[in-house]
């Protein structure tokens, strides 16, 4: 990695605890990446990404704040990026997903908290991510509990805009919500100085659609017998997706794409025939969180499609880029991020119906239900998955994990088993 | 040429030798797991030589949470799969399993004799084998003697579902003066609710139970568990053997 320590320092950031960090974080990605054969060239790029991961990424932001641009933290796929970009500003995802900053974030927290939240609230508190540092903002929402109350004890440190996210799916919550990224607008230009006219919202529109765009042409390659690509890679793809710059996203996924193409053309598969085609569904994994996928994918699976918010829910749906007038560009980007299905709406039977809808497209063998510890919501919400799952006839596995390494073991024994239990049937 | 499964679980070893046809089990063995499975695996390999049967002369699947330390096994097969494959050859047809293990208590159903769907307990090690050694030992008595008190006792409730506060909770108890036998029979059924939760949970169509794991001499758990669940649990002398008896019919 190129030297950043000053930049580091700069931020403020705690350079000790830090170091810890970058020493781990090579040998894991070796371990879980690097180890994997017949990789597509056009990861390189992704390689390099996470190679720099506090480095790069976080130094163009810091350009682009140099000329005064404002950079804005988000933690959830209802955050209307579009907006972000329209004031000329910058997004960037911000949730934690290593077990490093976990503890930070249990100094202030309940342990019963799931690991996403402790995880984000420990890399900002203890100062050891560069995007935490840098971002001007960071842009909370009222979705789970647990980072409601997060928000407010973030806020003491940083400046944070939270989006009052409605709870239903009726006509008067989707106006709610209107109005929400209405006020969330207001705040963008205020704090940037810069006004979102409807020709840059309109740009901004296209810019994330692309992306969109992009990752469905990816996912789209799951679809196929012969898979081109891991599992695993697509996961941190779509990780990066959130931090990185998606004009230049876009166009190197695209490129990846046109690899992928002439694999497909090749039969080139990076699995052995037998493999199983398994889908997960439930909590977020947020990088450097691949775990559950490392796992399957040396057992004797293969991750064809996630839907999650790392996955299926972060691209689907594009928001109607035919509109011109600001209002209607709103309720255009309303129609598109509420029909996310989320476990933090009741009822959310449209999940169930994207999951199934899902296991066919994808031609699934299995699906593992995987929820973060902690996390009432998914979990609750997986009684109905589980019993949908079974009366269609679908094998699904149920798994609670968090971010630790100590459950990896008996992680291994259930899915060993349940792709046993595929290949038997 | 001979079948070898090698059973290597977080508390006991048990290896079984079977048959070229499959059908009989010509030597078992169990032994504790020790600190180190590899130092298990090289005893059970010697076990075997001791009585003929070495690498070359046979097939050999590993299982249980120390089978990836076993070098010479020609298959790994989680112990879920070879539970299941091991009770059906030994209970003759479809059933539930109840596998109360050292650390961990699993349901597996079979139906159409495979693995049709099974639950694990989550990391805890209440309702485990792990859980009853522990009170034993708080109770100052022998794993056997615990099931011989608890069958002379009336049952007592035992609120905790973590072992650690269990512990205290037995702790006080005594303190209390309650008699050993009730404080017994409270500990055998703590375990056996957890199970019989696990086992509504799991929801499995089958219309009886087969216990294997350490559990399956006791004649009263069986009873304690099928009262409680309202279905037939049977379980068989060579109970305890399921995981090694179906990695050796899976070799
Ligand atoms: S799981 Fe729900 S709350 Fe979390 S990022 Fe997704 S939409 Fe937002
Ligand atoms: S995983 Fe669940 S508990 Fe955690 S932040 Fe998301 S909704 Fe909240």
């Amino acid at each position: 990695m190129a030297d950043y320590r000053q930049m580091w320092k700069d931020l403020g950031m705690d350079l000790e605890l830090h170091d810890q960090l970058c020493e781990v974080l090579p040998t894991a990605f070796g371990d879980v990446y690097l180890s994997q054969e017949d990789r597509p060239e056009s990861m390189d790029y992704y390689n390099f990404v996470v190679s720099e991961i506090h480095g790069v990424r976080p130094a163009e932001l810091i350009e682009s704040q140099k000329k005064g641009g404002k950079v804005f933290g988000t933690f959830c796929v209802f955050v209307p990026d579009e907006i972000i970009f329209a004031a000329d500003a910058i997004a960037t995802g911000l949730c934690g997903g290593s077990q490093f900053w976990v503890p930070g974030g249990e100094k202030v927290l309940p342990t019963n908290t799931c690991p996403l939240i402790k995880a984000s609230v420990g890399a900002r508190l203890e100062k050891t991510c560069p995007f935490f540092r840098i971002a001007d903002m960071f842009v909370g929402e009222t979705t789970c509990d647990g980072k409601k109350k997060a928000w407010e004890i973030l806020a003491e440190d940083v400046p944070i805009h939270v989006m009052d996210m409605p709870q239903m799916k009726r006509q008067k919550d989707l106006d709610a919500w209107t109005n929400e990224i209405s006020i969330f607008k207001n705040k963008v230009e205020e704090f940037t100085g810069n006004e979102v006219t409807s020709e840059k919202l309109s740009q901004a529109i296209k810019l994330i659609n692309d992306k969109r765009r992009a990752l469905k042409r990816l996912y789209e390659f799951r679809k196929n017998e012969n898979l081109p690509i891991s599992g695993k890679d697509v996961l941190l793809i779509s990780q990066i997706a959130f931090y990185d710059d998606p004009t230049r996203f876009a166009s190197m996924t695209n490129k990846l794409c046109d690899e992928l193409d002439e694999r497909v053309k090749n039969n080139i598969s990076v699995f052995t025939a037998g493999t199983k085609r398994i889908m997960l569904t439930g909590t977020p994994m947020a990088i450097p969180n691949w775990k559950l996928h490392h796992i399957v994918e040396t057992s004797g699976g293969a991750v064809v499609v996630e839907e999650t918010c790392t996955g299926t829910r972060y691209f689907e749906n594009l928001v109607d880029e035919t509109k011109t007038i600001i209002d209607e560009q709103i309720e255009a980007l309303t129609d598109r991020y509420m029909k996310i299905n989320c476990a933090c709406f009741t009822p959310n039977t449209g999940r169930i119906d994207d999951i199934l809808r899902l296991a066919k497209e994808y031609n699934v063998d299995g699906i593992i239900d995987v929820n973060l510890k902690f996390c009432n919501l998914y979990d609750t919400e997986g009684y109905f998955v589980e019993r949908a799952l079974k009366e269609a006839g679908i094998p699904v596995l149920g798994i609670e994990t968090d971010y630790t390494d100590q459950d990896a073991e008996q992680l291994r024994t259930r899915v060993g088993a349940f792709i046993e239990m595929l290949s038997n049937k | 040429m001979y079948n070898v499964g090698i059973d290597i679980g977080s508390t006991a070893a048990k290896a079984v030798i079977m048959s070229e046809d499959k059908k009989e089990i010509i030597h078992k063995l169990l032994m504790p797991t020790g600190w180190s499975s590899k130092e298990t695996a090289d005893m059970v390999l010697n076990w075997m030589n001791e009585r003929g049967v070495n690498t070359e002369n046979s097939n050999i699947t590993a299982t249980g949470y120390g089978r990836v330390s076993v070098p010479y096994a020609n298959k790994v097969i989680t112990e879920i799969t070879c539970h299941g494959k091991g009770a059906l050859f030994l209970n003759g047809g479809d059933c539930a399993i109840i596998d109360i293990g050292g650390q961990d208590t699993k349901i597996i159903s079979i139906e159409n004799g495979v693995v049709s769907n099974f639950l694990m307990n989550d990391k805890c090690s209440a309702g485990t084998g792990r859980f009853l050694e522990i009170m034993a030992n708080t109770l100052g008595v022998s794993l056997s003697e615990i099931f011989n008190l608890a069958e002379q006792g009336e049952e007592i409730s035992i609120s905790s579902i973590c072992t650690v506060f269990a512990e205290s909770e037995v702790i006080s108890l005594i303190g209390k003066g309650c008699s050993k036998n009730d404080i017994a029979c409270g500990v055998v059924s703590s375990i056996a609710n957890k199970v019989v939760n696990l086992c509504g949970k799991h929801n499995s169509r089958s219309e009886s139970y087969f216990l294997t794991g350490g559990f399956c001499d006791s004649e009263y758990m069986c009873r304690k568990l099928s009262q409680k669940l309202k279905k037939p649990v049977v379980t068989n002398q060579l109970a305890r053997y399921a995981g090694a008896i179906g990695a050796s019919l899976l070799a």
